[in-house]
């Protein structure tokens, strides 16, 4: 009895065990979810005065702020220090040169000349040591809690990515140099925003195999299917004698290799290939095929083979006959 | 105790082999490229014994590479195709027939080949052809055609029209003939005869000796009847003309002007307009008991008109609302309704063999454009602009259109011109019809091998 209900346990507990290692359901990590890009649509006229997106003026004013602080706490000393310095130097040389004075009697002309070298020792063109102090300077000057300032405005802002914050934290700062509602600016703004997007397809782009044990198995990213939709889209000659306005959609189930080249081609549909009545569709279903054969290898993704062995390829000329 | 270790194993078995599911990944594919289908059309082989008998029959030294070119030709014309050069063709005609090596034909970029042999069988020329997916390596369509020899560019156009149907899903227009007003001398004095030619702008054939004016002639769309307009002793004439055997009949004299005959889709009745006391209305007539029926009633002037596929509506222009718009109304004349509402003036409306859309010439500032707009109206598309151009005529597929265009004449009349072009439903592949002379007034005959 008690052996059965020993042995029993263990089975369950193996089960149990397994299940929870095993299951790609249960062992699933939550996503990492990218942030948003807010997009605000504009509809261009004659003139258009371009809206400034109010999500990104808030955090861009909140930056401002924060820079703000930033150059009040910095500027002063760096000014100061070099004034005095500059200062120091003046009363200093004014010193020698009355010391000078006092021994001999110079013409002006010596006295200027003098007075210039001792300008130019003292107030020397920014070299490497220079911006090397001032580098020193900055990490000085940012204090501790300044710090922790920044860094919850780029959870604000992007709260997992801090790569990406960084950078709109940095534009945010080169923007307020050059007063950030100036409207001669906005173009800038637009450009810039550009780049960011681009920055985070880039990232999005480049997926390691540990992150794509992790990612979201059932889908291309959309960097993925563009690329394999735009070489579909030149490889397809649309024949152009089929009516729009019938049900043409021409599902096919491809198998690949890994290199993108096709093992096997399926039409979902076939049936209606032979049926009496369909001639556009089987019109429409060879140029589909004939598209899959010129275009392969496919364009697929270099990692994730298993994701994407089997591909369904959804073809509708309705987009392209009814225009 | 056996057992159970055995279920133990093939649990742990199982659960080890599990690996992940994955879903299909699906992929919409919504738009594609319009670029013209590269194809090869190889020439069609001919042996020894046949090539004398063409040569001495029809005086064509090598029939099968010229029914090859009548082909190509064709493909080329429809803006829908592009042959390749026969120069980076790598494999023979007689062996392509039989086996294509289709990586041969891959690697010149073809997409679809056209193989074929040429024979003389009892006197008679045979010609199989063969359609080939490249890409697929597989046939698509044989077919096997016998006729007289000198039928031979027929035999040409039939073969596209049967690859031009397998590739792009409708029905073909090259084996089809264009009707046509041949214009000859100065622009004062023009000379003006019915003349007839393949689409192809071969075997041009002159129907009238050009003693009087012939105007707008008309295709019966189910035969090989030609309707036209003739001027004799100053009046008016509907003609009936049947071109397989040339006996022309008059379908009657009728007071007053008449304009624009043309027949009802099923070819028994002729619709018009005649212009009676200064007022021109629609009207048909029955060919055979010639009966005439008054359709619109109405002070305007009612012109142009012209008949659905399914003969239950026409379309007409009209100035019954100021100025010259197209109108669609019941056949027998009822419910009426204005479907163009763009700025300038609209006429010469003709109704699609596919029915669903109206081609019209339109006049806006000074320029004459040739469009289409759906039966309702709405999707009205200039194809083409131009100083004069008139009187659109649909190919029988509904997809290509052709129409004629004049050049500006200098103070003297010098320098005037009439041609006939095409132009398809895209307004890309706009094309001029090879003509002997100027031409005017064309009309798309339907398919002569239906």
């Amino acid at each position: 009895m008690y052996k059965s209900l020993f042995v029993s346990s263990i089975f369950h507990t193996a089960v149990i065990v397994l299940s929870i290692f095993t299951l790609p359901f249960i062992a699933k990590q939550p996503l990492d979810i990218p942030p948003l890009v807010s997009v605000e649509l504009i509809q261009i006229s004659d003139k258009t005065n371009i809206p400034f997106a109010p999500k990104a003026k808030k955090i861009i004013e909140k930056v401002k702020k924060d820079n703000e602080k930033l150059v009040s706490e910095q500027a002063p000393p760096k000014k100061v220090k070099k004034d005095e310095k500059k200062e120091v130097s003046v009363v200093k040389n004014k010193e020698k040169i009355n010391e000078l004075a006092s021994k001999k009697t110079p013409t002006p002309e010596t006295k200027k000349e003098i007075l210039k070298k001792e300008k130019l020792d003292a107030i020397p063109l920014p070299d490497k040591k220079n911006e090397k102090l001032s580098v020193e300077e900055e990490k000085k000057q940012k204090p501790s809690q300044e710090l922790k300032k920044e860094e919850n405005l780029k959870e604000i802002i992007k709260p997992k990515k801090p790569k990406i914050d960084d950078t709109k934290v940095k534009q945010a700062s080169e923007f307020e140099k050059k007063e950030l509602f100036d409207p001669n600016n906005i173009a800038a703004l637009i450009d810039k925003s550009k780049e960011d997007i681009g920055e985070t397809n880039k990232k999005v782009d480049k997926i390691s195999q540990s992150q794509d044990d992790t990612m979201d198995i059932s889908t291309l990213t959309l960097s993925e299917e563009d690329a394999l939709k735009a070489q579909i889209f030149g490889c397809w000659s649309i024949p152009l004698g089929l009516p729009y306005n019938e049900n043409l959609l021409v599902r096919i189930k491809l198998k690949l290799k890994p290199d993108g080249t096709l093992i096997k081609s399926e039409i979902l549909d076939h049936a209606r290939m032979n049926m009496p009545g369909q001639g556009f569709y089987k019109v429409l279903a060879e140029s589909a095929l004939r598209a899959i054969q010129l275009c392969q290898p496919l364009k697929v993704p270099t990692s994730g083979y298993e994701r994407w062995k089997n591909l369904q390829l959804n073809f509708d000329a309705r987009e392209m006959l009814g225009g | 105790m056996k057992r159970f270790k055995l279920i133990l194993y093939s649990f742990f078995i199982l659960f080890f082999t599990i690996s992940k599911s994955y879903s299909l990944i699906e992929v919409d594919i919504t738009r594609g490229n319009l670029n013209p289908l590269p194809i090869a059309v190889s020439p069609l082989f001919q042996d020894k014994v046949s090539k004398i008998f063409f040569e001495k029959e029809i005086n064509i030294d090598d029939l099968g590479s010229e029914i090859s070119k009548v082909i190509e030709n064709n493909l080329k014309q429809s803006g829908l195709f592009n042959p390749l050069s026969k120069d980076a063709f790598l494999q023979k005609p007689d062996i392509a027939h039989l086996k294509p090596r289709f990586e041969d034909w891959s690697l010149i970029k073809s997409q679809a080949l056209i193989t074929g042999k040429v024979t003389a069988v009892n006197e008679k020329l045979k010609v199989e052809f063969r359609l080939w997916d490249v890409l697929a390596g597989r046939e698509m369509l044989a077919l096997a055609f016998t006729t007289v020899p000198s039928n031979w560019r027929r035999v040409g156009h039939i073969i596209t029209d049967k690859v031009y149907e397998r590739l792009t899903g409708e029905k073909g227009y090259f084996d089809t003939r264009i009707i046509y007003v041949s214009e000859e001398g100065p622009k004062t004095q023009r000379i003006k005869k019915l003349a007839i030619m393949d689409q192809d702008g071969f075997n041009t054939k002159y129907l009238t000796l050009g003693n009087e004016l012939v105007l707008t002639p008309r295709f019966n769309p189910t035969n090989q009847m030609v309707t036209y307009l003739s001027y004799f002793r100053n009046l008016p004439r509907v003609y009936l003309l049947d071109i397989e055997t040339g006996i022309q009949e008059v379908v009657g004299d009728f007071p007053g002007m008449t304009f624009a005959p043309r027949f009802s889709p099923d070819g028994k009745k002729i619709i018009m307009s005649f212009a009676k006391d200064g007022n021109s209305d629609i009207y048909t007539m029955d060919i055979e008991n010639r009966i005439v029926e008054r359709i619109t009633n109405h002070p305007s002037i009612d012109t142009s008109p012209s008949y659905s596929p399914d003969g239950k509506f026409i379309t007409f222009n009209s100035d019954r609302s100021g100025y010259q718009q197209i109108y669609v109304m019941n056949s027998d004349g009822s419910n009426v309704k204005r479907i163009s509402f763009g700025k300038g003036l609209y006429g010469t409306p003709v109704w699609s063999p596919r029915g669903d859309l109206i081609a019209f010439t339109k006049l806006h500032k000074g320029k004459f454009y040739i469009g289409v707009m759906r039966v309702d109206g709405k999707g009205e598309r200039l194809l083409t602009e131009n100083y004069y151009q008139e009187a659109p005529s649909w190919a029988p597929n509904g997809r290509v259109l052709i129409f004629y265009r004049e050049t500006k004449s200098n103070d003297k009349g010098e320098g005037f011109s009439a041609k006939l072009w095409s132009i398809d439903l895209t307004g890309y592949n706009e094309r001029m019809v090879e003509t002997e002379t100027d031409a005017s007034d064309p009309s798309w005959s339907s398919l002569l091998s239906n």
